[in-house]
């Protein structure tokens, strides 16, 4: 980390590469919202960004205690930032709850912001706390303590505005942003927009939170307890014109551009679960696309009208996560076996049941690959970043259109909530959705497969001549009608395996992140992409030969894998669960692979994969 | 694309010949579902719809076996879920006449919540329920119609639970038109078929039939010639409540807030109910009434007007594109906070 001195009124301000900082306070403190402008205030800095907002499973926690605790993380740099940050820079700490939540993350000399008015009678015990950490001296030798009375000083920024004493109190995080933002010389441009135009109904508020904000940053230039801060030069990005994205986002935005391109309307069908609603909320709100979303009774009525949808000639969407996901299988081998595109996401999350809801985890690669009766094979791809969400949207609708299969995306809570910098696409450069329905009666069978795809043909209901039915019984290739016929079952079995891995053609080259032959190859997949590479990164700079791949197709596998895999001495596949991709590796390659596993909930650190690595391969001497 | 139905293609001169598909009805000999084949092949010819632009959707059961045998469009689904399926492609294809078979089981037990929402949002569909009382696919177990204390496979010593009232039922979830008809009443069934196709939004029809392998003469009610003519009650509209032998009428009349069966020459012509298939209180007082204590109610129990879920949520969607353009995922892409690194 370079830290160079530069004088700014008075205060030093020094230049780092990156930082990791973290606002926590009560779930009623708006902490999802600072984190979220602090981000774009930093988007707007050029740093590369990745995030980890964090939130209670209860939708009103009760205030003060600790299961109430929300927060948000980001990583901001001037290099390429893969991941939100393993330790903090700067925690900001709104109530003893979040200090005592989150303390253990900070840097030893890391930079802690308190809200001193939180820390009362009350908040202490409902915190657990038997004394005020504040008054002992233990916090401010280890870490470079900052007190601050943000309630009075919020109080004091706007005691002349006919505001209740509640909505004062609710401005303070802007006052914890203001403050923050001055440490990280952060532009409060954005900010200010943002409230302008949130608040355009409201001035007094309007009013309240950027003086708020303003005083937050007046109070970093002149108290006296502050004696530097930071600037961040902007990272070295791509040109061209960037957002922010999160992954659920992407995912909804990514079935839109299929929508369009090719032509074709969509229905959405959902059943609301966490972490996946917001994917629902997103595509209601795009009507224009001719997306359809329903809010179905049940996740399988959801999955089912997917299906109908599918069989009417539209693209057909579900989005769950895991307990959904196990209600949809049965109609899922029904898609499977009636041979019709359908594109289902699964937001993971803790499990089993009910689990962790807003926690992230990738335990459902064994879920999505063979949850379901019988063998019944479907496609399965894995986003490896919050941006990426969008591609792999786009490239299950179209792959799930041509082979005429059932495509599973695997994303994650991580994934979904998580923003990153995101460089817009051109979509005119995106692969072409062709979506060729039959008309032609001479000729036609319903299960007539195309011989390279081995899709049957996708004919809509309304089509003279080609009037036929499908259904879940088992039929005879070609024609489609019922048949027990044993040889057929077994041909059947064997085609429907044979069209999944056919998608094998494409998938392009793997890329290898590192030499192509050495002592050890990572393998990951999903939302642990940013840690893995980071962690990698960092090994290969102290002299090893690693190198990681990242797979984004599950099923099936790219074709060069079995190839890569045996051009390293060791394999290791980092996963949030025990160990499901080390599974199907070692079963299909036979190649002795390892896992690193961790099933807190929470994204791997990358600093724990160096870790592992490191033991895999001798630590550097 | 219309949101309504699908009258806007003119249909060619159909026969019933036209309905049937060249596959070998498997149900056994002398099942109810043959009649009830029949008789939709026969009516189908009158929709004055296009074979192409019609779509039969079941569940899993005997009767849901139907979309085969149909020359149209089909899709055999899985157990229980025909009415989100329906939901689906009705969303997806508001152009197409859609038809959902299911069973007294199939739509009652497993896929009884489905059936709800889809009679609550008023899609429109024409369901048409086969309720012969058991489950005949899985050879005879009791069904959710079954009554109390019936002895099956699975309740040797009778079942415990209670029956659900299939017209009641519908009625309860808001539905916007219930009829019942018997699968022997073959005039009487096309009758209502044809209602029932032509209704605008959800029209369920209840249909009684025999499974003679397992639950044989469970309507006998409704079959043997005597029974059926002490039981049976036409419902028509405008015309009073009356049913009964020539030499022994009776009439359905409102005691208070009960009905109740009197011989109809005590009561004046005032006092008659007069079936209104608009009053849909009415109704769930009719659709409760069954042999031996009242007559068996066959006919339009209840047809209204109500909203119907797709039109509303194409409107919507014609009304965003009509107002601001269809999407553009260009324009999508680039909208609101961005910025631009050089
Ligand atoms: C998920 C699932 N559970 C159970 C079954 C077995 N099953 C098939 S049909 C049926 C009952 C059908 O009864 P009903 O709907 O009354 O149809 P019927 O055969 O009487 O016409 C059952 C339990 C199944 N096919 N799928
Ligand atoms: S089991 Fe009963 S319902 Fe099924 S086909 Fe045979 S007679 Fe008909
Ligand atoms: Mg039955």
């Amino acid at each position: 980390m370079s830290e160079t001195a530069a004088p700014a009124k008075g205060k030093s301000l020094k230049e780092l590469d990156r930082a990791v900082v973290r606002f926590a306070g009560d779930s009623g403190d708006g902490m999802q919202l600072t984190g979220e402008q602090f981000t774009t205030e930093s988007a707007w800095a050029g740093n590369d960004i990745a995030t980890l907002p964090n939130f209670p499973a209860e939708i009103r926690a009760p205030a003060g205690t600790l299961f109430g605790v929300s927060s948000f993380q980001l990583q901001f740099g001037s290099q390429r930032v893969y991941t939100p940050g393993d330790r903090l820079d700067c925690l900001v700490a709104m109530n003893p709850a979040a200090l005592k939540v989150h303390l253990r993350d900070l840097k030893p000399g890391g930079l802690l912001v308190v809200n001193t008015a939180a820390f009362d009678k009350r908040n202490l015990d409902k915190a657990g706390y038997a004394a005020n950490p504040l008054e002992e001296s233990t916090l401010a030798e280890r870490y470079r303590l900052h007190k601050v009375d943000m309630t009075a000083l919020t109080y004091e920024a706007i005691k002349d505005l006919p505001l209740g004493a509640k909505e004062k109190d609710r401005t303070k995080n802007f006052f914890a942003l203001g403050l923050v933002s001055w440490i990280y010389t952060r532009p409060l441009e954005p900010t200010l927009e943002w409230i302008t135009k949130k608040f355009a109904k409201n001035a007094s508020i309007a009013e309240a939170n950027t003086r708020v904000l303003k005083a937050g940053h007046a109070y970093g230039e002149t108290a006296e307890i502050f004696a530097e801060h930071y600037t961040i030069e902007p990272a070295e990005m791509a040109p061209g014109l960037y957002r922010a994205m999160t992954g659920n986002r992407a995912l909804a935005w990514g079935i839109l551009a299929a929508a369009q391109r090719s032509k074709i309307p969509v229905v959405y069908g959902a059943y609301p679960i966490t972490p996946a609603s917001d994917i629902l909320h997103e595509l209601a709100l795009h009507k224009r696309f001719r997306v359809r979303t329903i809010q179905a009774e049940d996740e399988i009525a959801a999955v089912t009208a997917a299906i109908g949808a599918a069989f009417g000639g539209a693209i057909g969407v579900t989005g769950s996560s895991g307990p959904g996901i196990a209600l949809k299988g049965e109609a899922i081998g029904l898609a499977v076996t009636a041979e019709l595109p359908l594109v289902i996401f699964d937001i993971q999350r803790g499990g089993p049941s009910t689990g962790l809801p807003t926690k992230t985890e990738q335990a459902d690669l064994m879920q999505a690959l063979y949850g379901r009766n019988s063998e019944s094979p479907v496609v399965v791809l894995a986003p490896a970043t919050p941006g990426d969400c969008f591609y792999i949207a786009y490239e299950a609708v179209r792959v799930a259109t041509k082979y005429m299969v059932p495509v599973m995306v695997l994303s994650d809570g991580f994934l979904a909530n998580g923003s990153e910098p995101w460089l817009i696409p051109d979509p005119e450069t995106l692969p072409p959705i062709e979506i060729g329905f039959r008309t032609e009666s001479a000729g036609f069978f319903p299960y007539l497969r195309d011989p390279a795809t081995l899709a049957r043909p996708w004919v809509r209901p309304g089509t003279p001549g080609l009037e036929h039915r499908i259904g879940g019984i088992e039929k005879q290739d070609v024609t489609g009608n019922i048949s027990y016929d044993p040889e057929n079952h077994d041909h059947m079995v064997r085609t429907r395996a044979e069209k999944v891995r056919r998608v094998a053609q494409e998938i392009p080259p793997t890329t290898i992140n590192g030499p192509a032959t050495g002592d050890l190859l990572v393998v990951g997949w999903g939302g642990t992409y940013g840690a893995i590479t980071a962690a990698v990164e960092r090994a290969q700079t102290e002299g090893r030969t690693v190198a990681s791949i990242h797979l984004r197709y599950m099923n099936p596998l790219p074709p060069d894998l079995g190839q890569i895999l045996r051009e390293y001495r060791r394999v290791l596949v980092p996963e949030i669960n025990s160990g499901q991709l080390v599974r199907v590796l070692r079963a299909e390659y036979l190649v002795d692979a390892v896992g690193f596993n961790r099933m807190r909930g929470l994204p791997l650190a990358s600093e724990e994969i160096l870790e592992a690595i490191n033991q895999l391969v001798g630590s550097p001497t | 694309m219309s949101a309504g139905g699908a009258e806007a293609k003119e249909a060619p001169k159909y026969t019933k010949k036209d309905f049937e598909s060249d596959q070998d009805v498997r149900w056994c000999p002398g099942c109810g579902d043959y009649a009830i084949l029949s008789a939709v092949q026969k009516t189908m010819p009158d929709l004055g719809i296009p074979k192409e632009d019609i779509v039969f959707i079941s569940g899993i059961g005997c009767s849901s076996r139907f979309p085969y045998y149909m020359n149209t469009y089909g899709f055999h689904t899985i157990h229980g879920r025909a009415p989100a399926v329906a939901t689906g492609l009705r969303l997806a294809r508001p152009d197409l006449k859609v038809f959902i078979v299911t069973g007294d089981g199939d739509g009652l037990s497993i896929g009884g919540n489905h059936m709800l929402h889809v009679l609550r949002r008023n899609v429109n569909v024409t369901i048409l329920l086969f309720n012969n009382r058991i489950y005949g696919l899985t050879k005879g177990q009791y069904s959710p119609t079954s009554e109390l204390g019936k002895v099956t496979k699975s309740t040797p010593l009778g079942s415990a639970d209670r029956p659900v009232n299939p017209l009641a039922f519908a009625l309860g979830c808001g539905a916007t038109f219930v009829a019942r008809t018997v699968d022997r009443n073959i005039a009487h069934m096309e009758e209502m078929l044809r209602r029932a196709a032509h209704h605008k939004g959800a029209a369920f029809v209840e249909i009684l039939q025999n499974c003679n392998v397992y639950n044989d003469l469970a309507w006998n009610v409704m079959y043997d010639k005597e029974q059926k003519l002490q039981y049976e009650l036409r419902l028509e509209p405008g015309k009073p409540l009356l049913f009964g032998p020539q030499d022994d009428r009776r009439a359905v009349i409102m005691d208070g807030v009960r009905p109740k069966v009197v011989k109809a020459k005590d009561v004046a012509a005032s006092a008659l109910w007069v079936h209104d298939e608009t009053n849909v209180n009415a109704a769930k007082l009719l659709a409760d009434l069954f042999a031996p204590d009242f007559p068996v109610p066959i006919g339009v129990l209840a047809a209204v007007t109500g909203p119907v879920y797709e039109e509303i949520m194409l409107d919507q969607e014609q009304k965003a594109i009509s107002e601001r353009g269809p999407g553009d995922i260009a324009k999508l892409l680039t909208s609101g906070d961005t910025w631009r690194i050089s």
